[in-house]
């Protein structure tokens, strides 16, 4: 360790405990996932809880809400022990969850979903007007863009994360527990969730914190509860702690350089070439070119269009006009099947939603997208896919007690792994990935880069999709940065530094201020 | 990559019994055994073959509804496709018989499956191309399939040529090695449709696309393919159907197959496949379409009930399956 860990905090006997876990423990069947958890949650005071991908955060949260019910232990409040049947009980004695997923009703309008089963109104109609003032109120006080009346299908993901923290502050609570919540968030919007956390904070209220981004847990945190394997390593006071002290609490052990060294300029004729590609509500004139060996990194705000861009290039959604060559062939207007057999796949940034089906089991996932490769045949043998499970979860460690779970029941981090396994199956040459380190902790931040590297290392290409700066400028060789659905940017080398691709993503006049570089003809004045 | 700290994962515990699972063959066993209370004929060799004989049709077509279902969509059109099937079937033979004669049948036989095919591909191209709910295009054309066979029976009935009876009889009459006809075609399409569900791509693919469909999109699965192939998997089974049925009754008339459709979905989703997509349980359809049938026999068989309320017999019997489901899970 780099410097000598400061003393754990024990149990204040004058602290207000709003909540408190008194050895908790979970076993799934024969798999124990959480043991021994004795936690004081204190009024007024953030506590986060870290720990690498499968510790048991988010089920010691689920345990804390009553989402799930202790195998162990019990919870207890203002000293009377408490057993919470269910979340609704939970939440009426003021403990609320943030999901980590997104669980709204997509069909209603925002308020709809922040009222749902607890509309206002007399016996038989509901009265919009005060639920949509009050929906307001709580939008604005969090920072969110959104109306009342909006309807949540047509929200982008991070507006939805908000909304659905909207929906757990609407009435007063004692204890907010937010799993994640600022894992699909732009930094304006983090900011303003950060401001929120503190106003909970500041009015009283016990906020439990889960977060990969150590900095905010740094900038966050009165206490921090490092979690490994299911057990409790210690709690600390947030000043305390540096993030590196924090990550490697939680890892165990030392950790090495984050971003793999940068590779030397490409000199490869490009293996792919897109211009003049439009999509629907997303791109305009979107143009790139892609060498083998390079990580092209794409900036960009949250909603400029970068998923849209790369979702339409795949035949994801509509699109227009444009022509997509890959290894000079023409390959325009193609399904996704094609591409794939083409060596091209993209790996969503949604893995909830379009990248996992989080009820089939963990094979079934992994050999989707490869049906072909993995099974020549007609017919499907089970056999290959579990050897095939076993090489990919050595491989991309993924850690799991047991090979049989659906994917649903893996963490957060696992799946994205799972996901990543899955893409890769297919023998892909260039790979697009949205928001590659979503949700995985910073031990395996690292296993992430290195493999990224390694692929373009053996010659193949990778664009990067990503909001988080710093890896976006550790990882690229060369950055594009979009905003409002225009490429704006080209940076190379030196010149790919945060300050340069939040200049870009932001500023009104980047069309002008666009980085013109040698050989480039792609963009189109706005 | 490799990990310090990695845990290690035990291999998946072999195949375990879900009682989830076992329902729909446990409620099965039971309708049987108050059956044999009840009753002791209920359990005499030719009631029991009788009766299996008998939901032979709704199992065949359940088994095709089981990969539409399963594939995310839904086909209320079954009951009257079946009719217009059974009627074109029929048109065909008695057109053929005088030059062909008992050839006719097997021509007849493949021109139903041709049709069959074909209407499901319909329904399967609205549904995908037309991107409109399954609900309605299948809402829409079972009126259509119903009123071509009434236009073309003249409101009447479509009966076969008397020369092709005879030779016609044995498909649903005759046996094999005991085994009554229409039971050991039931058979090989159950065991057909099993191993394409569960042992094809094709089957993967349609229960990825029935569980999430973007899901399915995104792994490079064309979903509109694969539902528009369970719609013609359906209208083949409903084809099948159709060939086993002529020589019952002999005819095609407007009310041939009416309704069944209920009764096809009902076996589908007592026999324990998801509504919604994404599980489907091939076997448990079987069962479902033999529970059916089972207590519609028992109702006739004994007094207590009036036959008339088998329907509702049947619709009580869903609705206890969902609610088993919803607790034992
Ligand atoms: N229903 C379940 N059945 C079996 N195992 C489960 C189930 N739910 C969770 N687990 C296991 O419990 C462990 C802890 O999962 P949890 O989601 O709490 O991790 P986490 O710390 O939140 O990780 P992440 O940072 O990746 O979100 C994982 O190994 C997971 O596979
Ligand atoms: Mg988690």
């Amino acid at each position: 360790m780099t410097a000598p860990l400061p003393k754990t905090l024990t149990g204040d006997p004058a602290a207000p405990v709003a909540l408190r876990a008194e050895g908790l423990g979970k076993a799934y069947g024969p798999i124990t996932v959480l043991s021994d958890i004795t936690l004081d949650i204190v009024a007024g005071e953030v506590h986060a809880i870290i720990g690498e991908n499968g510790a048991g955060k988010s089920t010691l949260m689920k345990l804390l809400s009553a989402h799930v019910q202790p195998s162990l232990g019990h919870l207890s409040m203002a000293g009377q022990r408490v057993d919470f049947p269910d979340a609704v009980a939970a939440e009426e004695a003021g403990v609320v969850l943030v999901h980590q997923e997104i669980l709204l009703a997509p069909d209603l309008t925002v308020a709809q979903n922040l009222y749902l089963g607890r509309e206002l109104g007399g016996w038989l109609g509901v009265d919009d007007h005060r639920m949509d003032a009050r929906t307001t109120e709580v939008l604005a006080s969090i920072g969110a863009h959104c109306g009342p009346r909006d309807r949540v299908s047509d929200l982008p993901l991070a507006q939805r994360q908000l909304v659905q923290i909207a929906r757990a502050l609407l009435d007063d609570r004692k204890v907010v527990i937010f799993d994640e919540p600022t894992a699909v968030l732009a930094n304006d919007e983090v900011a303003a969730l950060l401001d929120v956390v503190r106003g909970l904070r500041d009015r009283g209220v016990a906020v439990l914190y889960i977060s990969h981004r150590l900095d905010e847990v740094e900038a966050l945190a009165d206490r921090v509860t490092v979690l490994r394997d299911g057990r409790m390593i210690g709690t600390w006071a947030g000043h305390d702690l540096s993030q590196r002290q924090m990550a490697e609490l939680m890892v165990g052990r030392e950790l090495e350089m984050l971003y793999p060294p940068k590779r030397p300029p490409v000199t490869a004729a490009p293996i792919l070439v897109v211009s003049d590609l439009e999509v629907d509500h997303g791109a305009v004139h979107a143009g790139l070119t892609l060498h083998p060996g390079e990580v092209l990194g794409i900036g960009g705000m949250i909603g400029s269009g970068r998923t849209e861009l790369f979702e339409g290039l795949m035949g994801l959604r509509p699109a227009h006009a444009g022509r997509i060559t890959m290894a000079g062939q023409d390959i325009t207007r193609r399904s996704v099947r094609d591409w794939m057999a083409a060596g091209l796949v993209y790996l969503t940034e949604d893995r909830k939603g379009k990248g996992l089906l989080l009820d089939e089991p963990m094979a079934r996932n992994l050999t989707l997208q490869a049906l072909d490769n993995v099974h020549p045949g007609f017919v499907t043998k089970a056999r290959n896919e579990m050897a095939l499970l076993e090489r990919s979860v050595a491989e991309y460690d993924i850690r799991v007690r047991s090979l049989g779970l659906e994917a649903g029941q893996l963490s957060g981090g696992n799946q994205q792994k799972l996901l990543l396994a899955k893409v890769m199956l297919v023998d892909p040459q260039v790979i697009i990935i949205d928001e590659p380190t979503r949700g995985i902790d910073i031990g395996n931040k690292s296993q992430i880069y290195d493999f990224i590297d390694s692929l373009v290392r053996a010659g193949k290409a990778v664009i990067v999709v990503s909001s988080e700066l710093p890896e976006l400028v550790g990882l690229s060789d060369r950055v594009l940065v979009m905003r409002m659905g225009r490429i704006v940017a080209e940076l190379h080398g030196d010149r790919i530094t945060e300050q340069n691709v939040v200049f870009a993503a932001t500023s009104t006049e980047a069309g002008d201020q666009r980085e013109t570089v040698a050989n480039q003809t792609r963009q189109e004045e706005p | 990559m490799t990990s310090a700290t990695s845990t290690r994962a035990t291999p998946e515990p072999g195949r375990r019994i879900r009682w989830a699972d076992m329902g729909p063959f446990l409620a099965l066993a039971l309708v049987i055994v108050i059956g044999t209370l009840i009753n002791s004929n209920f359990v005499s060799g030719t009631n029991i073959a009788n009766v299996v004989t008998r939901s032979a049709f709704i199992a065949i077509i359940a088994v095709g509804a089981t990969f539409v279902i399963s594939s995310g969509c839904l086909d209320l059109s079954v009951g009257s496709m079946m009719a217009f099937v059974t009627g074109i079937m029929i048109l065909t033979m008695n057109r053929l018989e005088p030059s062909m004669g008992a050839n006719a049948i097997l021509v007849g036989a493949a021109v139903g499956l041709v049709v069959g095919a074909a209407c499901g591909l319909l329904n399967g191209l609205i549904v995908t191309l037309g991107k409109i709910e399954p609900f309605i295009v299948t809402l829409g054309t079972m009126g259509i399939f119903r009123a071509l066979i009434t236009w073309l029976s003249d409101g009447g009935s479509i009966p076969i040529a008397r020369e092709l009876r005879d030779p016609y009889r044995p498909v649903y009459f005759g046996n094999l090695f005991g085994v009554p006809l229409p039971v050991v075609i039931t058979l090989i399409v159950v065991l057909a449709g099993a191993f394409i569900l569960y042992r094809t791509k094709y089957g993967r693919r349609c229960m990825a696309a029935g569980s999430n469909s973007d899901v399915a999109r995104f792994s490079g699965v064309s979903v509109a393919w694969v539902r528009t192939l369970a719609y013609v998997i359906q209208g083949l089974c409903v084809a099948i159907a159709a060939i086993c049925y002529i020589p019952r009754l002999g005819a095609a008339t407007p009310t041939t197959g009416a309704l069944w459709e209920l009764q096809v979905i009902t076996a589908v989703v007592i026999g324990g496949t998801l509504l919604r997509g994404g599980k489907a349980r091939i076997w448990g359809t079987v069962a479902g379409a033999l529970i059916l049938e089972v207590i519609a026999n028992l109702m006739v068989m004994s007094n207590f009930v009036s036959e008339y309320l088998v329907a509702a017999v049947q619709g009580v019997i869903i609705i206890l399956a969902m609610l088993a489901h919803r607790f034992i899970r």
